[in-house]
């Protein structure tokens, strides 16, 4: 059912049954390191590239979120994936292996949310039972096509953020046990004339905002009904604006509430600047640490806001400023697990 | 932001724009320049070490020198962006390390190495220069109008 504008109400109660979260060494050294099913020593994942490295972590989180769920390759009905690199081929190629229809999605950053939501809406209008939404993103496969190469000795300002090289798997279903998705708000494009590439979080921030006002006047909710609202990847200077924002606009949302995905992968002494950032960032750290609180008590109602910079090399190099979406997804405990 | 860039915003972006320069962190100028200029001058230092080893020890004078010391110097800068040390120098050092004579060589070896997943014609040979050709593109530009400058005064202008 939809309420408001772009708010899907999910009555059927869509169930996350099974999650693979894969990360690389940089992550494995992080705050959440428990919360990965798989961390990779080595940042190539033994291919001769890092596009096919990550199209190897995407496979690996969905076969183990297919495995974690108790349910065979043939079981996923649908598969709704995409990723940062050029035509999302990563994901595509890793495809071939899993014989499910699949509809590939780009939505920069906010393409975790983007599948989960559309997941959701799937199978809570009964048509399909499993499927899977996911996404991944690589360190230096992104850095190669959107900034210089790997090994170029460029300084970085403070502002810039750290991509993840984490991928994130959830299966999406009718049937079993899992936290419920229970709605979810889809973004629009917001662009505020931001141009610079090594602030993503600032320009991000607008649309977070947006999507999480419209969210909760859609859905006639106040912010101290979720346990926290976490954002994909704001970073530090992202949220604090999106706190600003919030203040402006008279919401409640409280700083202990307004987690960010970026902020809680990486320790404070990692060299990642404002924080991490990418696709991967807020699919592995939902699908891991997060929805493992949930499993714990610790969260009862949450709302992931995926935020994403829809941006291309080419547009930025042409002057054109960064326009952004977000798209959120409430996800609260139900049942026993 | 400069004032001409402003102006094709709406008034909205604009007062999103000063909310949101508040929380943007400014890169460490000053600290900036000073870690470029011991960074840099260290380079030089080693630069100018290797040079007197190459006039001291092989037959070369001060003239001859700057050809064997520039080899060495960009042989080493390509060694450590090979290890992965470059690009972390490059990020404590910043401008430090990308003028001097390694800044270049590493320029090259980077995008070298990135694209050698695409083979040696179309990966290596075709992105080598991706960031170095801008270099030699307008070094050789600068260069070339200096020199005009210096014919007409030099030669004609009785200077």
């Amino acid at each position: 059912m939809r309420v408001g504008h772009r708010t899907w109400l999910f009555h059927n109660k869509p169930k996350i049954i099974g999650t693979g979260t894969i990360c690389g060494p940089f992550e494995g050294e992080g705050k959440i390191p428990n919360d990965f099913d798989t961390i990779h020593a080595d940042l190539w994942l033994g291919q001769d590239s890092y596009e096919k490295a990550q199209k190897v972590m995407f496979e690996e989180a969905c076969i183990k979120a297919i495995e974690k769920a108790g349910l065979t390759k043939e079981a996923i009905e649908f598969i709704l994936a995409g990723d940062l690199i050029n035509q999302i081929t990563p994901t595509s190629f890793a495809c071939r292996t899993l014989s499910a229809p699949y509809i590939g999605l780009f939505g920069a950053c906010s393409t975790s949310m983007e599948g989960l939501a559309l997941a959701s809406l799937i199978v809570n209008g009964g048509y399909g039972n499993n499927v899977l939404a996911g996404t991944a993103s690589h360190n230096t496969a992104t850095e190669k096509q959107f900034r210089y190469p790997t090994e170029y000795g460029s300084q970085k300002p403070p502002t810039s953020q750290w991509t993840v090289t984490a991928a994130g798997a959830a299966i999406v279903s009718k049937d079993g046990e899992g936290p419920i998705v229970t709605s979810a708000t889809l973004g629009r494009v917001i662009d505020m004339g931001m141009t610079d590439p090594f602030n993503m979080g600032g320009a991000m921030a607008p649309a977070a905002v947006d999507t999480i006002e419209a969210h909760l006047k859609e859905c006639k909710l106040d912010p101290s009904y979720y346990d926290y609202i976490f954002t994909g990847d704001l970073g530090t200077i992202g949220r604090e604006i999106a706190l600003d924002l919030f203040k402006k606009h008279h919401i409640p949302v409280n700083r202990e509430q307004f987690q960010d995905c970026g902020l809680l992968i990486y320790k404070e002494d990692q060299p990642v600047f404002a924080g991490g950032s990418g696709a991967g960032c807020s699919a592995s750290v939902t699908y891991g640490h997060l929805l493992n609180r949930m499993r714990q008590g610790e969260i009862k109602r949450m709302l992931v806001v995926a935020t994403g910079a829809l941006l291309s090399p080419l547009s930025f190099q042409q002057n054109e400023s960064i326009p952004c979406i977000a798209h959120a997804v409430s996800i609260e405990a139900g049942g026993v697990y | 932001m400069s004032d001409q860039k402003k102006k094709k915003l709406t008034p909205v972006q604009q007062e999103y724009h000063s909310l949101a320069k508040k929380r943007e962190i400014q890169r460490p100028v000053i600290k900036n320049c000073v870690k470029a200029f011991f960074v840099g001058g260290f380079i030089c230092f080693i630069g100018q070490f290797v040079q007197t080893f190459y006039i001291h020890f092989f037959d070369f004078n001060e003239r001859t020198a700057g050809n064997p010391t520039v080899a060495t110097m960009i042989f080493i800068a390509i060694l450590l962006t090979g290890f992965g040390v470059y690009d972390r120098i490059g990020q404590f050092a910043g401008a430090g390390s990308a003028v001097p004579v390694t800044g270049f060589a590493n320029s090259i070896a980077s995008a070298a190495i990135e694209h050698r997943s695409e083979g040696y014609v179309l990966g290596v040979g075709g992105n080598m220069f991706k960031l170095a050709g801008s270099v030699i593109v307008f070094g050789t530009v600068a260069a070339f109008v200096v020199a005009i400058i210096k014919t007409i005064l030099g030669q004609w202008g009785g200077l």
